[in-house]
């Protein structure tokens, strides 16, 4: 079957029941998704899948065709930074990092969608994405900062 | 009981005798320094002045031998390093290095020495100066106790300025130059007319001079990173999704493989592979220490494959459920179990004798680490090495545990290369996922192995923090507390623990049963008893970010306040009184102060709570500020106050206190490990999931650096948030927790 990941076309043969998380980290090597849970409690796995935010552990790869997916890896042009990942650099969000990319991508989709949310939107929108180390705090300033990079 | 405390203090004398210094082990012994494991194989040309600064023509590399577990360490290290070498930050590479004695943690003596001066009759400085050579000669290279900062503050900075004096000393025989016309900038030795020398120009010369020793340090005032925001070396990789964490890695030809092990944690009886094994993708079905490993060509072949087995498990060698771990500590306080009074003040007895104002009991149970990353090892079993890379806290310990896997090798045909973690919070001071990919690559020697825990497996096999239950006592009179007496019965986690990793068990009772509530500041209380029990019988534990202190510290704040509420005072107030040391009472008053603390009910619905524990050689204090809902209790603020002397890394300590604060409230909330069966009830984040976004308050962090000693910050915090939080719930709604996870007696939004 065929898809799109990251601009480029990729065609892929592996049992229809393979999510999508693992056909990203096992089969293209794409390993800036992470496997946190696999049971969509934790958000770690997030990608854009047609430019909307999902859980790549709950997607197997059988639903996927034509479909096209951002990862981490293609969120930002090569040698540049989506204004979420500057605004991730700039709040240093970061502790071990293993969340931050389902968090950004979290983060990019609900700005996409809404560029001024509310601090419930936020809370609605990046709920799911669990963080252990704590860094919700600078998350929240994160997205602040992000949102004010995105409308200058 | 008299009887049973001798032997109980007797035989924590012959270990403490046990443990000696120079005296017993010859200064000889303790003075001559560990071998640097990177003269090992270095190239031509190369220079490696000490353990942690290596320089060939090309590139700098600063060893960082501390975990990075998602603290920043790697960070603090290589700033450390560059800080007396003039380096830029983005002017060389960092390495874990090879396990290596010469990576020994010698700040694992400062907590050491104070806890054992709790019982032992000398002071903490010459138990400190005791410990510091076993500590050297052990060789245990180690992350935890919050101790990485003060290991390498001293030492990492007298080491680069050892390198860059050497380097200047090369530069001058190279120039023909007096070594006192020269200084050093940006990774380059500048000489008298302004020209530059890389320090890479210079490796090979410097590499023929014997190292200049005892540089003296630069005074604080001429620091450029230490002290001040700087951006973490990973923060890019971090934000991008190119750091590479054990998880990630490949190896060319690797099978993947996941564990499967009894849940019970006893042996496997029988099991049926073919359901399994009929799966496509799925190629082997290997034996493993109680369970199998799911050989198979991706990841998610693999986890089918498990899902496929079928076993029958053989019973838990613990109580197989919950209640009779409760029961079993709840029968502990006896003259058997007894271990020590860990706070003896005055006479707790005389004073409270039958008249006791509050009699309560404390419940905390058992909590699962589960960091983000699931464990997970790359292995590759020669007949002459294992090779094998994850991320770990004990490097040394990992050869000598795997060695005995096999019993064909020796530890130094353990080649270990340490990975940045996915957090850890205590999960990787243990073996089992090491241990497992071991057992399965030694059965296909050749062949890589990349070995996967799904999250289920990572839950069911978690050794928890210990569990524990207190019973508290105590007396006020006229407005003040006049008694605070305080017995805590838990597991002994080391004597869990310990031989895990291949070391003994520090002898005498097990301080991390009562850590962080004998250490309460709380000497102008007068007659203040802190008592530890033992419990037997229960299930393996392991240490839990805080270990004893997050629990004990729960149980210390939540009587104080009890207390106080029973002499009708202000809970800031009395604290301040009670509080003998100045550098906690300074946190105490700063953190009100930032709180415009005016008693617990701040209107407008909103309460707030206080508590100030003093574990790992830090006095941290914290308010916590919910809201009565008709949803429930939102929080709202948190502010905390921390003094761990010198602040060396502002943005990271600030981060990590917030971090270490939510860890605490998250788990305060809704997170128990609870057995049934003898199996673990909680599976995946859904039954134990910490905190969430939408949950966290604003966290304001303070930090004071009245702390005559430098310390860590990674774990002290989380102790003062369970009390302050429970103390807020109770001015909020006049409901006293006194068992954690609230969430089974309070709603929260």
């Amino acid at each position: 079957m065929q898809l799109t990941v990251n601009g480029t076309p990729v065609e892929i043969e592996t049992e229809g029941d393979t999510p999508l998380l693992w056909v990203l980290r096992d089969q293209l090597g794409l390993m800036g998704t992470k496997y946190g849970c696999g049971v969509a409690q934790c958000g770690a796995c997030t990608v854009h899948v047609d430019g909307f935010a999902a859980r790549s552990c709950q997607l197997p790869i059988e639903t996927l065709e034509g479909a096209n997916i951002t990862t981490i890896e293609g969120l930002a042009e090569a040698g540049t930074y989506h204004p979420v990942q500057e605004a991730w650099i700039e709040t240093q969000v970061a502790q071990c990092g293993y969340c931050q990319s389902g968090q950004i991508m979290q983060a990019a989709s609900l700005l996409a969608d809404n560029p001024n949310p509310s601090d419930d939107d936020i809370d609605a929108e990046m709920f799911g994405n669990l963080c252990r180390c704590g860094t919700y705090p600078r998350i929240r300033a994160a997205i602040r900062l992000a949102q004010a990079k995105m409308g200058a | 009981m008299g009887r049973v405390r001798t032997i109980a203090r007797r035989t924590f004398l012959i270990g403490t005798a046990a443990i000696g210094g120079a005296a017993i082990f010859g200064t000889y012994a303790v003075a001559r320094p560990h071998e640097n494991p990177l003269l090992d194989d270095l190239p031509d040309g190369a220079v490696a002045f000490n353990p942690w600064i290596m320089i060939d023509a090309e590139t700098i590399t600063l060893i960082t031998p501390h975990a990075d577990i998602g603290q920043g360490i790697v960070h603090t290290q290589a700033m450390l390093l560059a800080e007396e070498l003039d380096l830029d930050l983005d002017q060389f590479e960092t390495d874990f290095g090879e396990p290596a004695a010469a990576y020994f943690n010698e700040a694992f003596a400062d907590e050491a020495a104070e806890i054992m001066t709790a019982l032992v009759p000398l002071p903490a400085t010459v138990l400190h100066s005791m410990l510091t050579p076993v500590l050297k000669l052990s060789g245990i290279q180690g992350t935890g106790g919050s101790t990485s900062v003060p290991d390498t503050f001293v030492k990492f900075r007298a080491a680069a300025a050892s390198a860059r004096e050497t380097l200047k000393l090369a530069a001058a025989r190279e120039f023909g130059v007096e070594v006192a016309r020269l200084s050093t900038e940006s990774g380059a030795v500048v000489l008298p007319d302004g020209r530059r020398v890389r320090y890479q120009e210079l490796a090979a010369a410097a590499s023929r001079i014997t190292p200049v020793q005892d540089v003296p340090l630069r005074p604080q005032s001429q620091w450029r990173y230490l002290g001040k925001p700087t951006e973490r070396i990973d923060i890019v990789a971090k934000s991008t999704g190119t750091q590479t964490y054990g998880i990630d890695l490949v190896a060319e030809g690797m099978v993947h493989a996941t564990p499967v092990t009894n849940p019970r944690r006893g042996p496997m009886l029988s099991y049926d592979a073919s359901d399994a094994l009929a799966i496509r993708g799925v190629r082997d079905v290997v034996e493993i220490t109680n369970g199998v490993a799911i050989i198979a060509d991706n990841t998610w072949a693999a986890f089918k494959g498990a899902q496929a087995m079928r076993f029958e498990w053989g019973p838990a060698p613990y109580h197989a459920d919950q209640a009779d771990h409760w029961a079993e500590a709840e029968a502990s306080f006896t003259e058997e179990r007894f271990q020590a009074a860990w706070r003896n003040d005055g006479d707790v007895d005389a004073v409270i004798g039958e008249t006791s104002d509050i009699e309560v009991a404390y419940r905390a149970p058992y909590i699962a680490h589960q960091p983000l990353e699931p464990l997970n090892a790359l292995v590759t079993v020669t007949d002459d090495a294992i090779e094998i890379s994850a991320g770990h806290q004990q490097p040394t310990q990992v050869r000598n545990v795997l060695a005995a896997v096999t019993g064909t090798h020796t530890p130094e045909q353990v080649h270990f290369r340490n990975q940045h973690s996915g957090g850890s919070f205590g999960h990787r001071l243990e073996f089992e996922n090491l241990r497992l990919a071991v057992e399965v690559a030694n059965q296909m020697r050749g062949t890589p192995v990349k070995l996967t825990y799904s999250r289920e497996e990572d839950f069911v096999q978690d050794f928890p923090r210990h569990l524990a239950v207190a019973r508290g006592r105590g007396t006020v009179s006229n407005g003040q507390i006049t008694a605070i007496d305080l017995d805590i019965a838990g597991a002994p986690v080391l004597a869990s623990q310990m031989p895990r990793a291949g070391l003994p068990t520090p002898p005498g009772p097990d301080s991390q049963i009562t850590a962080g509530a004998f250490s309460a500041p709380y000497g102008n209380a007068g007659n203040f008893r802190v008592r530890g029990y033992g419990v037997q019988n229960l299930a393996p534990t392991s240490s839990w970010r805080a270990v004893g202190a997050s629990f004990a510290g729960f149980m210390i704040e939540t009587l104080v306040d009890e207390l106080i509420h029973a002499a009708g005072v202000d809970p800031v107030e009395e604290r301040l009184r009670l509080i003998d040391d100045p550098v906690s009472r300074a946190v105490l008053q700063t953190c009100a102060d930032a709180a415009n603390w005016s008693g617990p009910d701040r209107g407008n619905n909103r309460y707030a709570g206080v508590a100030l524990v003093h574990s790992f050689g830090v006095p941290v204090a914290e308010i916590v500020e919910v809201e009565n809902t008709d949803w429930g209790l939102k929080l709202h603020n948190v502010w905390v106050v921390a003094d761990p002397g010198t602040v060396v890394d502002p943005i990271n300590i600030e981060n990590h206190i917030q971090g270490a604060v939510v860890w605490g409230l998250g788990h305060a909330m809704n997170s128990e490990i609870t057995y049934r069966d003898g199996m673990a009830e909680q599976t995946n984040y859904h039954d134990a999931e910490g905190m969430r976004l939408h949950q966290c308050p604003d966290i304001h962090v303070t930090t004071l650096q009245n702390n005559p000693q430098i310390r860590g910050i990674g774990e002290p915090p989380t102790p003062p948030a369970f009390p302050a939080l429970g103390n807020a719930i109770f001015a909020a709604t006049g409901q006293r927790l006194r068992e954690m996870p609230f969430y089974k007696f309070v709603d929260f939004v």
